[in-house]
């Protein structure tokens, strides 16, 4: 059986007929081809598949896409406007926060809604809410540098 | 200097398509008319297969095919290979099992393929697999090296008895013996380097195409290397040339030595791709990647130290178990021999070293190179006996790393292991990361730590390894069965822009932004106009890939042919455009000039002439200006350091915190310290999660992996690794390459893991603790706290 869902993308109207066992972040991915959002596990562990569903961060491979129907979602591919960086992914840039970048997006949705709520974390909280997302690359050390960076540039308009 | 050249931390090319969402996996990438494969894998250790029905599930909804090892085989396709040849100390090769890219009549691990459905989608494949009836009759398995020579373990294969590879010896055993038979103390330890699972974040994934119309097969694969995989791929297990195969690495989601190998899952997809003239899918699932992707480290090792009254070592003396897995992975074999036993020296003096290493079988996944692949564990084992030593003769750790040194003006250093190391000085780093963590503040740290209730330690580790691998006559005469080079092709373009193709394939490295970095110094040319291709077998010459810390040393060194043969060949040009005698011609910042006078031409418009070539010396060089070249290195590359951990250990809970990490590496010379340091944070974080966090597990009785996903191995994350990591090189320049680079790749993770075991023993030494094995996890150290204590009560 496929139902029918449909929800704002990136200030997008899209819609799919799906089963309904199908996740959000199978949606984004294979019937939006929004493919920034990634895979990298099967147990909800790593973030790499972080998005923003009503403004808030989720992990899009434990949301069914029914769930989001008539939701706003938020993903990678809609942070940057008009080709210029979001000073959140500037920041990731200037202190060289991903290598490899497969967890890249996800730390970026991860950053942004820590910083929604939070516009002037420490360290110590950065960490922290970086617990449920997993990079193999970088030791963690330049990504908790560029949200923070991220964080003050936001702070500052800068 | 160009504002972008060497030396500078230019900020990546890389970064805008992987910040904004526009990277392309592999998994990202569609095919038109594409179908997805799932993989049956088996669910017991040991098993024989005695039956396989397939009928329900080819009846499935959305089924379009499903394949058992029985159809490949059919088909001619052939065994995956094993690209390292070891020989036992009797002169026997090693033993080199078969292995199917589908098991046919008997399982060897948990996780071995079995078969594999093809269906329109990944959930109707899924679900069809669920309806294969597999007939198993389960054996015993034995899944740990420590187990695999018992006279009772049952056997992998029967043409491996006693489950050994191979018995391989390196150095000399007498002198070595009769070193430690005189000597005035011998430090002496066992150890376990544990197994870990590499975690790439990306999983693997494939997609075998077939274009029916051109007889042509292309496989999009992540992986590191996509012309050894052509070759592995074409000529052992499919049988096709390769002007009809195209292997094509897009953007690769970290690697770190996992991606090097040629798995059974790219044979499938492409093979049955070519069957139903049609492109197939699979992307592991991170359950799958668990029971599939390469494993590393996984040794026994009994070490023997001998010194003199003084502390001067004479000799050591190794004894290693070291775990293959129930198959050979494309270049197992070499990592605990020549990638191992040839770094046994370390950065010491040590005049007899002797090495015994025996490869076993067991029923678990593959173990195969993970980043630093054979000299972590060799420098896991020296620098753990090092400290034993000095903890037993009551020499400071530090004084007794000094006074064994290879000294910096004892270069080009003969070891007594085959390597020759070019260039190096450890005093320099040592003495740089002890001043960068104030080693000599350090007893007042621990009394303020003890005031506070905790255990706080110190540990050195004096690291050395090879990398930039590999000179390929020398890799031939020990059993490779590949060179070692790199190509590298400089095609500058009418107007002077540039693009480079690289055989070195990057996935997470930077070569985009490195390898432009020196374009652009070289020639002089905006680094903006300088792109870098990589990974793709139809539009690169060839290609070895990147692995071993080498694309700098060798695919850079490539580079830099290329680049003077362009800026030779513009110099004809040049002479002749400005009427003057080639000799005469001089080229710097991005200018070709006449010596002694004022005239001059930029680099581009001598690249405009190459390809206008109205005026033009026709009869001396051909048009254009596009110039290849293949590297092949001289010896390799030494990085070394020193790296020093500082823990602090709560008795209550056993947690461990690495409160301070000082690295101090020299990596040769620098070309983007801002990816230098990148690199280097990575690689301590994977070695602290290798010291204090992650262990492969498997259970004994049944051979199940109990660490089969994020629930159950313990990856680093943000919060549980380092407070701080602070990064320094120190550089002697290589030798024998021009750009004097060395690798920084793995330094990290070769490194650390003995600073931070070196700390945590150091911390419960007054316990009385002389060792603790990695993963130094709470449970652990919480365990050996109290059993010190219930034995010193």
């Amino acid at each position: 059986m496929s139902v029918n869902v449909s929800m704002t993308v990136n200030g997008k109207s899209l819609s799919a007929d799906v089963e309904e066992r199908t996740l959000l972040v199978q949606l984004l991915r294979e019937n939006f081809r929004l493919t920034g959002t990634h895979v990298g596990c099967d147990t909800s562990q790593c973030g790499a598949c972080v998005v923003h569903l009503d403004g808030r961060s989720v992990k899009a491979c434990t949301v069914l896409a029914v769930q989001a129907n008539g939701a706003q979602v938020l993903t990678i591919e809609g942070v940057a406007s008009n080709g210029t960086l979001h000073p959140m992914q500037e920041a990731f840039r200037d202190n060289h926060g991903l290598q490899c970048g497969f967890c890249t997006p996800g730390m970026v949705m991860s950053a942004l809604d820590l910083v929604a709520n939070n516009p002037d974390p420490s360290e110590h909280e950065v960490r922290e809410w970086l617990e449920g997302n997993l990079c193999r690359c970088t030791g963690y050390h330049n990504i908790v540098k560029s949200i923070l960076a991220g964080a003050r540039a936001m702070r500052t308009g800068a | 200097m160009n504002e972008n050249g060497i030396g500078v931390s230019v900020r990546r090319k890389e970064d805008y398509r992987f910040l904004t969402g526009r990277g392309t996996y592999t998994d990202d990438i569609n095919r038109p008319g594409q179908c997805h494969a799932y993989i049956l894998r088996s669910p017991h250790a040991s098993a024989g297969i005695e039956r396989i029905d397939t009928a329900a599930a080819a009846k499935a909804p959305g089924v379009i095919a499903v394949y058992t090892g029985a159809d490949m085989a059919a088909d001619g396709v052939g065994g995956l290979p094993c690209g390292w040849q070891v020989h036992s100390r009797d002169g026997e090769p090693m033993k080199e099992p078969a292995h199917p890219p589908l098991a046919s009549d008997r399982v060897r691990h948990v996780g071995d393929q079995v078969a594999v459905v093809i269906a329109h989608s990944h959930a109707q494949a899924k679900d069809a697999a669920a309806l294969i009836a597999v007939n198993y009759a389960e054996l015993p398995a034995v899944v740990a090296p420590g187990d695999a020579m018992a006279a009772d373990a049952p056997l992998v294969w029967d043409e491996a008895p006693s489950n050994l590879c191979y018995d391989w010896v390196l150095g000399d055993e007498a002198a070595t013996d009769a070193a430690i038979a005189g000597a005035a103390h011998v430090a002496r330890l066992s150890l376990v380097n544990n197994r870990l699972v590499p975690n790439a974040m990306e999983p693997r994934a494939y997609i075998g195409d077939y274009d029916a119309a051109t007889d042509q097969y292309t496989l999009y694969t992540s992986t590191q290397n996509p012309h050894v995989i052509r070759l592995l791929m074409g000529a052992y297990v499919l049988n096709l040339p390769e002007h009809k195969l195209r292997v094509v690495g897009p953007d690769v989601g970290g690697g770190f030595g996992s991606k090097i190998y040629h798995y059974a899952e790219e044979a499938i997809v492409t093979w049955a791709a070519g069957k139903l003239a049609r492109a197939i899918k699979w992307t592991a699932e991170r359950s799958e990647s668990f029971m599939s992707d390469a494993h590393g480290r996984d040794h026994v090792t009994q070490v023997e130290l001998a010194l003199d009254k003084d502390g001067t070592f004479l000799a050591l003396k190794v004894h290693t178990l070291a775990n293959m897995g129930a198959y050979l992975s494309t270049f197992a074999p070499c990592v605990p021999t020549y990638l191992y036993g040839t770094l046994l020296a370390g950065c010491y003096a040590t005049p007899a070293v002797f090495v015994n290493v025996k490869a076993v079988f067991t029923h678990t996944v593959p173990v195969d190179a993970y980043r630093g692949a054979g000299r972590p564990e060799a420098t896991y084992l020296i620098e753990r006996i090092v400290d034993v030593a000095a903890d037993e003769m009551g020499i400071d750790p530090a004084e007794l790393r000094r006074r064994n040194f290879i000294p910096a003006d004892a270069f080009p250093y003969q070891t007594p292991v085959a390597l020759q190391y070019d260039i190096g000085d450890y005093h320099a780093t040592l003495d740089a990361a002890l001043a960068a963590i104030d080693y000599t503040g350090f007893e007042a740290r621990r009394k303020e730590a003890a005031a506070r209730g905790k255990y706080r330690g110190i540990g050195l580790s004096t690291y050395i390894e090879a990398c930039g691998i590999a000179p390929s006559q020398v890799v031939g005469s020990l059993g490779a069965r590949a060179g070692l080079y790199e190509s590298a092709q400089v095609r500058v373009h009418p107007t002077g822009s540039v693009t480079v193709f690289t055989g070195s394939h990057s996935h997470g490295q930077g070569h985009e932004t490195t390898f432009a970095q020196l374009v652009a110094d070289t020639l002089g040319v905006s680094y903006d106009n300088v792109s870098i291709v990589h990974g793709d077998t139809d539009k690169i010459a060839f290609g070895m890939g990147t692995y071993g810390s080498r694309s700098l040393a060798v695919g850079g060194s490539a580079i830099m042919k290329s680049l003077h043969k362009v800026i030779d060949k513009g110099k004809k040009v040049a002479a002749h455009l400005m009427e003057a005698s080639e000799s005469d011609i001089e080229f710097a910042n991005g200018k070709y000039t006449v010596k002694g006078t004022d005239k001059e031409l930029a680099f581009g418009e001598v690249a405009l002439a190459a390809y206008v070539p109205h005026n033009y010396p026709i009869d001396e060089v051909e048009p254009g200006l596009d110039e290849t070249s293949f590297y092949d290195p001289k010896n390799f590359t030494f990085p070394a350091g020193c790296h020093i951990a500082e823990v602090e250990i709560d008795p209550d809970t056993g947690q461990v915190e690495v409160v301070n990490f000082a690295a101090a590496d020299d990596v040769g010379r620098v070309i983007n310290p801002m990816i230098v340091e990148g690199q280097i944070h990575g690689g301590v974080a994977q070695g602290i999660g290798q010291a204090l966090l992650e262990g492969c597990v498997y259970d004994p009785a049944s051979g199940q992996l109990v660490t089969g996903s994020y629930m159950d191995y313990c990856m680093p994350r943000a919060d549980n690794i380092a407070r701080a990591i602070g990064v320094q090189t120190v550089t002697t320049e290589c030798t024998h390459n021009e750009l004097g680079v060395k690798g920084c790749g793995e330094v990290g993770a070769i490194g650390s893991p003995p600073a931070v075991m070196n700390a945590i023993v150091d911390a419960l030494s007054a316990l009385g603790v002389k060792h603790v094995e990695m993963p130094a996890t709470a449970q652990r150290v919480w365990q050996t706290i109290n059993t010190a204590r219930s034995q010193a009560a």
